[in-house]
């Protein structure tokens, strides 16, 4: 028996930077995944809420939060974080419980409000914390990291800047359409390569930027799904994979990479691992893949994905993405929401927005931007503090 | 007066302008380094032990990648205003088999680097107040002086 689960239902608050109370994001991406579910809110008997640590209390205890503001129905209830994987991990607590038998309705939702420019550390003065050293000490942004990648590409690969923003130019296309994406707006190449440089070689328009927004899915067991739809989505596998020391790729916010010398580098990288580890629990490889959704922080680690997702070998990113492959119509769409870049990152809620893509894309409800015969649709990110996470769905 | 120079982090590395070295810690058991130091518990997975030895790290490594702040970073970072744009950059070292990130020195921009430069370490400021000078360590290209 595979370990699936279905999604039965999935909606999504409009990302943008609308200044509302996080909580109102998330209910109204929860209503619209239970009324697509076509399920009561007093069916519901598990909640995982994705947490956010930029609103106060009531954001690291999201899961409650969401569910009193719904109107506390006694469902059990848990609350995660994993910087960027947040919305997976819930997602993956949800899955657990109901192949476990624990339960047999879950709600999966996350949501965010973002303060404006860069991200910065928490307050005060905490000098054993990695996080506010590497800017205290540094200033290193995120885009200091994202440009590290980018420039390494450049130097290793061949990249161009050109490149990094005909990223930026199909992924402004493929969200055009999309009624939740922040920024509908085409870019052209010579826009994206004459916005400001923030962190050489990376300009403005090829950085993602910090949204609002909310998501939330319905997952079932398959039974269940089964006596309310013909032929559910399915969540086919979840990889929430740590690294595997020693890690010697720079990483936020760590000022340093593990050292090699006690330890042989294990032979596949973090960033490959993690979707790698998905295909292994569900017997699917990446030839096997329609399209997929990655975390494009940068137009250069959307790149960096095609080869971490096997859609490429190392250095031949760039080749697929000027052949079309990556774009839809081609062979392999990356991002036919728009990712990031059309989004900004509302971060608990990122994870869990892929996963509402991968269902309407594989439902056939995808629109303007539905991928042709998608059959089965992966989905990655990456954070903090090691985390990173794939879901893989099918239908 | 002179202002008193103090290190922007206490035991990260030494405060020798004639000899400027990080200072990382070596796990007694596995030989396995670590920058910033660790001195609690060995991160090699199989290992764990818990008796470490001070070493300074190599001064000079090849430059694996780098990258530029142009607008100023948000605090906790200290930026002079008007603020300067510096580059950072990420430094492969052979002996310690790992790469360590810097700020690159002021007047050297990205244009001015390539991946595979030989970099090495110094002594700069971070940023000052009424009573102190704040140290940080820095890299610069070795064909920069
Ligand atoms: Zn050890």
């Amino acid at each position: 028996m595979p370990a699936e689960v279905a999604v039965l239902g999935v909606g999504m608050h409009p990302w943008g930077k609308w200044g509302r109370n996080f909580v109102e994001y998330g209910v109204h991406a929860a209503r619209a995944a239970l009324a697509d579910a076509g399920l009561a809110w007093t069916d519901v008997q598990f909640v995982a809420g994705g947490d956010t640590m930029r609103n106060g209390y009531p954001g690291y205890v999201a899961g409650a939060s969401i569910a009193q503001a719904m109107g506390w129905n006694g469902a059990q209830v848990a609350s995660t974080y994993g910087a960027c994987a947040t919305g997976a991990q819930a997602i993956d607590v949800a899955r657990a419980r109901i192949l476990a038998g624990l339960s047999e309705v879950a709600l999966v939702v996350g949501a965010d409000t973002t303060p404006k420019g860069f991200f910065a550390p928490a307050g005060g003065d905490r000098k054993t914390d990695p996080d506010w050293l590497r800017f205290h000490l540094l200033g290193a942004t995120n885009p200091i990291y994202f440009g590290l990648y980018a420039r390494r590409r450049m130097e290793i690969f061949g990249a161009t800047l050109e490149d990094f923003a005909q990223v930026k130019v199909k992924n402004s296309r493929h969200g055009l359409a999309n009624p939740n994406a922040r920024y509908k707006k085409l870019y052209t190449l010579e826009e994206v390569m004459a916005s400001q440089v923030v962190s050489d070689p990376l300009r403005l328009l090829d950085i993602c930027a910090t949204s609002d927004g909310g998501a939330a899915v319905v997952l079932t067991s398959l039974d269940f799904a089964r006596k309310h739809t013909v032929k559910p989505v399915r969540v086919a596998a979840i990889s929430t994979v740590t690294p595997v020391y020693p890690n010697t790729v720079i990483e936020m916010p760590n000022f340093a990479t593990d050292s090699a010398v006690g330890v042989a580098v294990p032979d596949v990288p973090f960033r490959d691992s993690i979707a790698r580890r998905a295909y292994e629990q569900a017997g699917i490889g990446p030839e096997d893949v329609s399209f997929a959704e990655v975390y494009d922080l940068s137009t250069a680690l959307e790149l960096d994905w095609y080869e971490n997702i096997g859609l490429a070998k190392p250095g031949d990113a760039e080749r697929i993405l000027r052949d079309g492959v990556t774009t839809l119509g081609g062979k392999q769409p990356v991002n036919p929401s728009g990712g990031l870049g059309c989004f900004g990152e509302a971060i608990p809620a990122q994870a869990i927005s892929q996963l509402c893509e991968l269902t309407w894309q594989l439902r056939g409800q995808a629109g303007e931007r539905q991928v042709a015969n998608a059959k089965v649709g992966v989905a990655v990110n990456q954070g903090l503090f090691g985390h990173g996470s794939a879901i893989l769905a099918t239908v | 007066m002179s202002k008193a120079r103090v290190p922007a982090a206490a035991g990260w590395f030494t405060l020798d302008d004639s000899a400027p070295a990080l200072l990382g810690t070596r796990c007694k058991a596995c030989g396995t380094y670590f920058f910033p130091r660790e001195e609690f518990s060995c991160r090699n997975p199989r290992c764990g032990a818990s008796d470490f030895e001070e070493t300074p790290l190599s001064t000079r490594g090849k430059l694996w990648s780098f990258t530029d702040n142009r607008y100023p970073p948000p605090k906790p970072y200290v930026a002079p205003d008007p603020f300067v744009p510096y580059a950072v950059a990420a430094v492969e070292l052979e002996r310690e088999k790992m790469v360590v990130l810097g700020q690159v020195v002021a007047g050297v921009g990205c244009d001015q680097l390539a991946a595979g430069m030989e970099m090495e370490l110094v002594l700069d400021t971070l940023y000052e107040d009424d009573a102190n000078e704040y140290v940080i360590w820095k890299w610069r290209p070795c064909d920069a002086r």
